[in-house]
């Protein structure tokens, strides 16, 4: 007893120090918060330019995109210094723009002569603005990213399943160019036998937890014509988030939910649909543009994938991911953070962004002529960009999302009611949350 | 053996038959339990696409890359990139190039299980020894308003870790407490005592006061009665109180995921949050969920016999 | 026998240098205590039920806090997604304790007969509640994927169903059982120690005297084992209703309240309100409500428990 108790003294005594001794972050040191997928891994890589050349140490805190949000806003809203940068998702903008969570970067900008003409003028509306349209800078355009499909090439190359395919829709079988085709296209691959082994039409987002079935979705409905508001800055939003052409966009996606997925994908995003596409289980995956350049490497189907752009409908539309850096403005090293921005900036360092597998906002890198052959998706993101879509990116972006989240798996994995009933009950939820922010 | 003594044993003994089929239910039930555990415990040892194989392999080759990946991250690199790089450094080095992938550099486990360890026996630790403390008192003397008060202490545990954690998430803000060892420690600890004081009080009461007056008579303080008299006598209890903090607290969720990010996360929040290189690296969870397992099961185990005592109570009489 | 005031009445000569009064040393003792727990459980309950009345944010910290009555408690007992969200729990609750009891006591039960290596058995039947509720959530999202996870093809194995063509935890009907058999996987070695401490707490003599009266084995149980045990299953009954009452880590881990909203448990909820909407002024007045109804429902538990221990 005694020395069980000498010991448990001894213990919480070292943790009690431990734990009293924690001090803030040493000298320059910086930590750059992002979400944890293959982006990351090559900013990693492309940082190690920057550590050389001012010395400072790059700290990483990569969090998966299921717990990204969660973890960073608790982190923004408690005043936590865990990180100095931040790449931050597009939509959390407005919220940290009004609370103070990142520095505004005007005037850094103005001195050191980083024009926001020079980036892709749909990326700076998107990750660096608010209020929108006005020329306040929250963050550096930092990684383009728009929802894109995946395909197997390969599969579509059978002479056996062309004749086939052909036959039946009396066209080839090639990317669809609609959602409709799209539709066609997964349901004739779903149950087929290929290479002795069962395969599924498509893998698509259904995540209930984080955005997944949101970014899914709007996929489908933004092509169809879904709009938040009938006029921009009115949350108008009766008419164009319920309209009959965003009912058969909602429909559209449960239907390829329905008939054409693999089992048990109720609960799936960007992982889920990357292991059903690499393991050989579904002919098209759903999956943001980030995610291209791992592929196109896989050692297993890398030579087998092929990309198209998101399907249009009535217009072409894509749903925007993508995320710009911000300077969160509790750090301890302004200087240091400041100066990874500049670094980031530069033409070169954007190029070799680029070339490691980022998606670089700068139009040095997009404007090349060289850009659309530099990777096989380059041209379809090029062309992805062009039309995208965001969510809303209010300060109360996450009660908006969370009500989309639950009206969208509701409907289209647990099968609650009617399309129109989820529409029409978003904009009731909606509603609510614009009166309790006082827009409406 | 018994079936020679069947006649002579008491009447309330079990017949062989009972016992024999006592035996297979029991066993049977507990081999079923264990399967999702040697589950996990067979992923960890696999490779991530055996893992993920449909349908599932009972039968497959053991790897070391679910316990390497746990431990480190890694970037996929090209061939002649890895070639380029001198022999591998370590098994684990050599592992994770067999993939194409080089090692980057630790992982966040480590500092994870270690703030758990902080954590968790600190918190306990301090629970049980506040708990020892305030339960000889309720036992020993007239508290005013005692009995209301343990139950007071007791509600305190109804809340959901939620409700509580809105308060505490707010106040630890504006105290600085967010994402500390030391605030983690003083919620669990809170949570924990009430809980400790209850058992406790239990166990002491059934410590006969003759002990210690026996001791102050021969000349000892109350305080030098309760250490030296008291506490020994109360071990199996301590004991087993200590399990359940540290179950407890080794073992939370909520209020970590909450309130801790970087510097004081323990490894329940990690551990759901390791992915691979597309969904979930389910043999690095099988790795981390094994490895984190291990000291609780060793704890208890080491402390079986007072686990059965703890889990009364007291609160129930003979 | 000396009473405890006959020694705290002692004159002074017996309180040595480092002799305290037994007053100080009462309240020394309890002190710590009370202080922790006022200062982390009761000052913020007070502050929740604050919070309740106003329209606090807790991701606006700035904003002009405005009194708002007793709107988010009309709204919550009001709203649809709550009541869904509390009978959610309730058949999970009720389901698990079921179950648990059941299994739990069956197993004390037979435990008890003291076959050979009962000890050791025990002990693995131990295991599995001493893992994280948050990563065994986790971990059997693993076992229930219908295709490459275990459970489906074990029951395909026994049945003859096809693996790929039910999900535990994307079926509306299922994904309840889903969560409700983790649970019982989980905490009916829990039940079955309170229950076997039950069963060895009864006296050899008892069943001595029942055999010699020749009452039937049928009937000892149910005229001594089970009355004699009661007190300790209903306290193991208390005990697992709380806690799942309060569940939230398993389940948000498991099916993250899904599909739609099927599993979502009035604590997930509850998160879901206070850190991902941030209406922190709403969530206290949900927090509140669930703290009087556990609270309520305890009480009058624990009333009938001490009835039941007095007989």
């Amino acid at each position: 007893m005694k020395t069980i108790l000498k010991t448990a003294t001894a213990l919480a005594t070292v943790g009690f120090v431990f734990a009293a001794s924690q001090t803030a972050a040493q000298a320059d040191e910086l930590t750059l918060c992002w979400a944890a997928w293959d982006p990351a891994n090559a900013l990693v890589e492309l940082s190690k330019d920057f550590e050389k050349q001012s010395g400072t140490t790059m700290k990483y805190e990569f969090v998966p995109w299921p717990n990204f949000a969660d973890r960073v806003l608790n982190e923004l809203n408690s005043g936590g210094k865990l990180c100095d940068l931040l790449i931050g998702d597009s939509q959390w903008i407005g919220g940290s723009a009004e609370n103070g969570y990142y520095v505004k970067l005007n005037d850094f900008f103005d001195k050191e002569g980083i024009k926001m003409d020079d980036f892709a003028p749909a990326t700076v509306y998107a990750y660096s603005t608010w209020p929108k349209v006005t020329p306040n800078y929250w963050a550096l355009p930092a990684m383009g990213d728009a929802n894109g499909w995946f395909y197997r090439k390969d599969w579509f190359a059978k002479p056996e399943l062309q004749a086939e395919f052909k036959a039946k829709h009396n066209r080839d079988l090639a990317p669809p160019k609609t959602w409709e085709e799209l539709k066609e296209i997964a349901e004739f691959f779903q149950g087929r036998e290929i290479d002795g082994q069962k395969v599924y039409g498509a893998a698509i987002f259904t995540e209930r937890a984080s955005e997944g079935i949101t970014m899914g979705a709007t996929s489908a409905l933004y092509p169809y014509g879904f709009k938040y508001e009938t006029t921009p800055g009115k949350y108008d939003m009766e008419g164009a988030v319920n309209s009959e052409d965003a009912v058969k966009g909602l429909e559209m996606y449960k239907a390829i939910y329905k008939c054409c997925t693999p089992p048990g994908y109720t609960d799936s995003y960007m992982g889920e649909g990357l292991d059903a596409f690499k393991s050989g289980q579904v002919a098209m995956m759903m999956n943001w543009f980030a995610f291209m350049p791992g592929m196109a490497k896989d050692e297993k189907v890398g030579d087998k994938t092929g990309f198209f752009v998101n399907p249009g409908q009535k217009i072409a539309a894509s749903t925007l991911g993508g995320q710009g850096i911000s300077v969160v403005a509790n750090t301890d090293n302004m200087e240091g953070a400041l100066a990874y921005i500049k670094w980031f900036s530069q033409p070169d360092v954007q190029k070799k962004w680029w070339a490691l597998g980022g998606y670089a906002a700068h139009n040095v890198v997009l404007n090349d002529p060289g850009f659309k052959d530099s990777q096989p998706f380059a041209a379809q993101f090029l062309e992805a960009m062009g039309g995208v879509q965001d969510f809303w990116q209010e300060p109360a972006y996450a009660s908006l999302l969370q009500a989309m989240q639950k009206r969208l798996h509701d409907y289209v994995v647990a099968d609650k009611g009617t399309a129109k009933e989820a529409l029409d009950g978003l904009i009731v939820d909606w509603t609510a949350i614009f009166k309790e922010e006082g827009k409406l | 053996m018994s079936a020679a003594l069947s006649t002579a044993h008491s009447v309330v003994e079990p017949t062989v038959t009972a016992k024999r089929v006592a035996a297979a239910v029991v066993i049977l039930y507990a081999l079923i339990s264990l399967v999702p555990l040697l589950w996990i415990f067979a992923t960890g040892w696999k490779t991530p696409p055996d893992s993920i194989s449909y349908p599932p392999k009972i039968v497959f080759n053991p790897s070391l890359e679910g316990y390497c990946n746990l431990f480190t991250t890694r970037t996929r690199q090209t061939s002649e990139y890895i070639q380029a790089l001198g022999p591998p450094q370590g098994i684990c080095d050599k592992v994770t190039r067999q993939r194409e992938m080089v090692i980057a550099g630790p992982s966040n486990y480590m500092p994870r299980f270690v703030n758990s360890l902080i954590i968790a026996f600190g918190s306990t630790f301090l629970a049980v020894s506040l708990g020892v403390l305030s339960a000889y008192a309720f036992s020993r003397f007239k508290i005013p308003l005692a009995d209301d008060l343990l139950f007071f202490i007791l509600s305190t545990r109804m809340m959901p870790p939620i409700a509580v954690a809105i308060p505490i998430y707010l106040m630890y803000r504006e105290v600085g407490l967010s994402d500390t060892a030391l605030g983690m420690i003083l919620l669990y600890t809170a949570v924990n005592v009430s809980l400790a004081v209850w058992l406790l009080k239990g166990f002491i009461d059934e410590i006969p006061r003759e002990y210690e007056e026996a001791a102050m008579i021969d000349g000892y303080t109350r305080l030098q009665a309760f250490f030296k008299v008291v506490l020994p006598q109360a071990a199996t209890g301590i004991a087993a109180t200590g399990i359940f903090c540290l179950i407890f607290a080794w073992n939370e969720y909520a209020f970590a995921v909450l309130l801790t990010s970087g510097s004081a996360q323990t490894a329940p929040p990690f551990i759901p949050t390791i992915i691979g290189e597309g969904g979930m690296d389910w043999p690095a969870v099988g790795a981390g969920t094994t490895l984190f397992l291990i000291p609780i099961l060793v704890f208890t185990v080491l402390l079986r016999k007072h686990l059965l005592r703890g889990i009364t109570f007291g609160a129930v009489r003979k | 026998m000396a009473s405890v005031d006959a020694i705290s009445n002692r004159p002074a000569a017996h309180r040595g240098l480092r002799g305290l009064s037994d007053r100080a040393i009462a309240w020394l003792f309890i002190a710590p205590t009370m202080i922790l727990l006022l200062a982390i459980n009761i000052f913020p309950l007070f502050w929740t039920i604050y919070l309740s009345f106003t329209n606090y944010a807790s991701n606006r910290p700035n904003r002009p806090v405005v009194n708002v009555g007793l709107r988010w408690y009309r709204d919550i007992l009001n709203s649809p997604e709550v009541w869904a969200a509390m009978q959610a729990t309730a058949h999970f609750v009720f389901w698990t304790i079921v179950l648990q009891t059941v299994i739990g006591f069956g197993l004390a039960y037979l435990i008890d007969r003291k076959f050979r290596g009962h000890a050791l058995w025990t002990t693995i039947i131990l295991i599995p509640m001493m893992l994280s509720p948050a990563v065994v959530g986790n971990f059997w999202k693993f076992l229930y994927q219908p295709q490459i996870g275990l459970f489906n093809h074990v029951i395909s194995f026994f049945t003859g169903i096809p693996a790929s063509s039910f999900e535990m935890l994307g079926s509306v009907a299922l994904a309840p059982w889903a969560i409700v058999i983790v649970d019982t996987w989980m905490w009916t070695p829990y039940v079955m120690l309170i229950c076997l401490a039950g069963l060895r707490s009864i006296p050899d003599y008892i069943y001595e005297a029942a055999e010699v009266d020749r009452a039937s084995k049928w009937r000892q149980f149910w005229s001594i084992t089970l009355p004699m045990a009661l007190p300790f299953i209903m306290l193991a009954v208390l005990f697992r209703g709380i806690e799942n009452f309060k569940m939230f880590d398993m389940v948000t881990l498991l099916t993250g309240g899904g599909p739609g909203s099927t599993t979502e448990l009035a604590s997930i909820t509850l998160k879901r309100q206070a850190f991902e909407a941030y209406r922190t002024g709403y969530s206290s007045a949900f927090a509140i409500i669930l703290f009087v109804a556990v609270f309520g429902l305890a009480n009058i538990y624990v009333k009938a428990l001490n009835r039941v221990k007095q007989r």
